[in-house]
């Protein structure tokens, strides 16, 4: 499989790649996002104990199922770039990690706008809320170790490195930091939360919300995509490849 | 006159010089224990002497505490042998570079964690945390500093060619350390509570392993950007 | 050994007993990048250097053992004295001195500053302690990096004797340096590195 997928790792078939696979990452990604957020936020019933309020999950959820999806997917990247030395690998890194953790934010952000009519104040330390409050700062010092190089094959390395130490480190945050939620469990709205979300929704709840999580996978990678293709255009642009496309704009 | 060089002689020798090493510069690894009683200090002017409260957020404090003075003397680990070129030197020894960067975190936990022990008991004096607690203090510090030496070490060797690394480190450090954080505080408390604190110590021990096992090698990779 | 294409041109030296290969060149033409290059401290973007035909990160053991890099950094502590330092060295290249090698130091011309912490003496002083490395060493292939700055006559002298010595007992050198070594032409081959862009 090696072999077949080799060829694509140089700059140039990747950027002809990406830009075949760009329109069927978007468009469905834009239509879903239209039908999703319509569906999920106009026509979704309401909760029976939350009235609208719970309508944010829409957007909180799919971002914060995504935003820790991307850490794992940056953190393979940074394996592709660490181990076999690819260039293009080393890029998709940066192309990923702001996007992540834009995701990241946007959960805790809904999060903290979702706690205030749920629990009368814009943060608690909630289990899940602790984990992303982790999550993006796993993101801040990724995207910062990067910036930090002046050269930027170092520091895509380096962060590739942080990365893949942080999606090991990713599990056991998680589980300790519900561990310790649990531990020092004194009021009960927490509970209420989690009895709130884990039992069966219902169908006409469920359908937006898949629907939410797809439209916001794919319109993030082709995000992800766009970004990687300009950084690949940047970095090859004395190339005549790249010339010919900027000239072309083929 | 020739003699076999063995993984392990090389090993010794390395901690024999580094351990010289730091003791001809016993400020550089006195200064965060000096800045740690400070820190400890500062937290009864804060919240108040009260004995209750103190005993409360005693475990906290001291591991709080105990991360952020750690944060400060990590850098000295690779720092000086990259500006030297003893770093280069290391990576180009006829053993593994993992075995070289373990002796590296040996010698960083003798140096930090040894003093850090000592002052445990006056810290949990200090902090008027019960005595049934401190044994279990001791030992999560025990589990717990070379854990902190291990990841510690990951996060220098990837700064270390930078100038400007000491915010970027602890940016970098911090949230990986955050279970240890977790496990260390509950076992305390636990334990001052009088309850068994055999859970958290058992998943620290874990970490032990992880941490040992692991941190070499992405140690040994981060190097290998950094000498670049 | 061969190193088939350096960053900056396509390039390949093999490297055989006897001989000595002076890297010359203008600042930034990647000298010391080739130097690490063969050293393995740098993976070459691509091609590979062999060692007696295997791919030297594959027997690297056996490669290190042989190998003796001295580079820009010498890798003298500056809190250790000459004599902790060269122990150490000396150690680590399986030639442990089983008394303090004062013979060793009279003879890079240290005698009278063993007790110094490195970090006191004269950038030539520590250059001369690294270079001591030399004297205890078995390793057949040594990578050195400028290895005559800061030296005076005296010490630049003393290193060509020693490089001579090496060279006659079968060893290979490959250094980077502006210094005329006339006196070794019947075993010298001069590289010249371009500046390329």
């Amino acid at each position: 499989m090696w072999r077949w997928l080799h060829p694509y790792a140089k700059p140039e078939a990747t950027y002809r790649l990406n830009r075949k696979l760009l329109p069927w990452f978007a468009i469905p990604g834009i239509i879903l996002m239209i039908v999703g957020m319509v569906w999920g936020l106009v026509f979704a019933p309401a909760d029976y104990q939350q009235g609208d309020s719970y309508r944010i999950i829409f957007i909180h959820v799919p971002s914060a199922m995504w935003a820790m999806g991307f850490y794992v997917g940056m953190a393979i990247a940074a394996l592709i770039a660490v181990v076999w030395q690819i260039r293009t690998a080393e890029w998709a890194i940066m192309a990923i990690a702001p996007v992540g953790a834009v995701l990241t934010f946007i959960s805790l952000f809904t999060g903290a706008i979702w706690g205030q009519p749920m629990w009368g104040t814009w943060w608690i330390w909630d289990a899940r809320l602790t984990s992303q409050l982790i999550l993006l700062f796993l993101y801040l010092g990724v995207m910062a170790l990067y910036v930090a190089f002046e050269d930027q094959r170092t520091g895509a390395k380096a962060a590739g490195i942080l990365a893949m130490v942080g999606v090991i480190n990713i599990p056991i945050i998680h589980y300790s930091v519900y561990w310790w939620n649990t531990l020092h469990q004194t009021s009960t709205i927490t509970q209420m939360v989690t009895r709130l979300e884990a039992p069966a929704m219902p169908p006409e709840m469920l359908w937006p919300l898949l629907t939410c999580v797809f439209a916001f996978l794919l319109s993030c990678s082709a995000l992800i995509i766009m970004r990687l293709n300009n950084e690949i255009l940047q970095r090859e642009v004395r190339r005549p490849w790249a010339i010919e496309i900027l000239k072309g704009g083929k | 006159m020739t003699k076999k060089l063995s993984n392990t002689s090389i090993l010794s020798q390395l901690i024999r010089r580094d351990m010289r090493v730091a003791m001809r510069q016993r400020s550089e690894f006195l200064n965060p224990i000096i800045f740690l009683l400070v820190v400890i200090t500062l937290f009864p002017l804060a919240v108040g002497p009260g004995a209750d409260t103190l005993s409360r957020i005693a475990p906290g404090v001291i591991w709080v505490s105990a991360l952020l003075s750690a944060m400060l003397g990590l850098e000295r680990m690779f720092r000086d042998d990259f500006r030297d070129g003893a770093l280069e030197h290391m990576m180009l020894l006829p053993c593994p570079i993992e075995l070289s960067v373990l002796g590296k975190i040996i010698v960083h936990w003798l140096v930090t964690a040894v003093p850090l022990l000592l002052i445990s008991p006056l810290l949990a004096l200090l902090l008027n945390l019960s005595m049934q607690a401190l044994p279990v203090l001791i030992l999560t510090l025990l589990l717990g500093t070379p854990v902190l030496s291990a990841v510690g070490a990951i996060g220098v060797a990837l700064t270390v060619s930078l100038n400007r690394g000491g915010a970027l480190l602890s940016l970098l450090l911090l949230p990986l350390l955050i279970p240890l954080l977790i496990f260390a505080t509950a076992a305390v408390e636990a334990a001052s509570m009088g309850l068994s604190a055999g859970g958290p110590l058992a998943f620290m021990a874990a970490f032990l392993v992880l941490a040992l096992g692991l941190s070499p090698l992405a140690v040994k990779a981060a190097l290998q950007v950094s000498v670049n | 050994m061969r190193g088939e294409r350096t960053l900056f041109t396509d390039f390949s030296l093999k490297v055989s007993a006897g001989a000595m290969y002076q890297i010359e060149g203008p600042n930034g033409a990647g000298k010391s990048t080739l130097l690490r290059i063969v050293a393995g401290l740098l993976a070459p973007q691509a091609g590979d250097i062999r060692y007696k035909g295997e791919l030297s990160q594959h027997v690297r053991r056996a490669f290190l053992r042989d190998l003796l890099f001295i580079g820009h950094k010498a890798a003298v502590k500056p809190e250790l004295t000459a004599l902790e330092n060269l122990q150490f060295f000396a150690a680590t290249q399986g030639v442990p001195c089983s008394e303090p090698p004062f013979a060793l130091l009279a003879k890079v011309g240290l005698v009278g500053l063993e007790d110094v912490p490195a970090g006191n003496l004269s950038a030539g002083q520590q250059r001369r302690i690294a270079l001591a490395r030399l004297w205890v060493t078995n390793s057949q292939l040594w990578v050195l990096d400028e290895p005559f700055t800061s030296l005076d006559v005296a010490g630049i002298d003393m290193l060509h004797q020693r490089f001579a010595e090496h060279l006659q007992a079968g060893g290979a050198i490959v250094l980077t340096s502006h210094q005329a070594l006339d006196w070794a032409s019947a075993s010298l081959v001069r590289i010249q590195l371009e500046y390329n862009w």
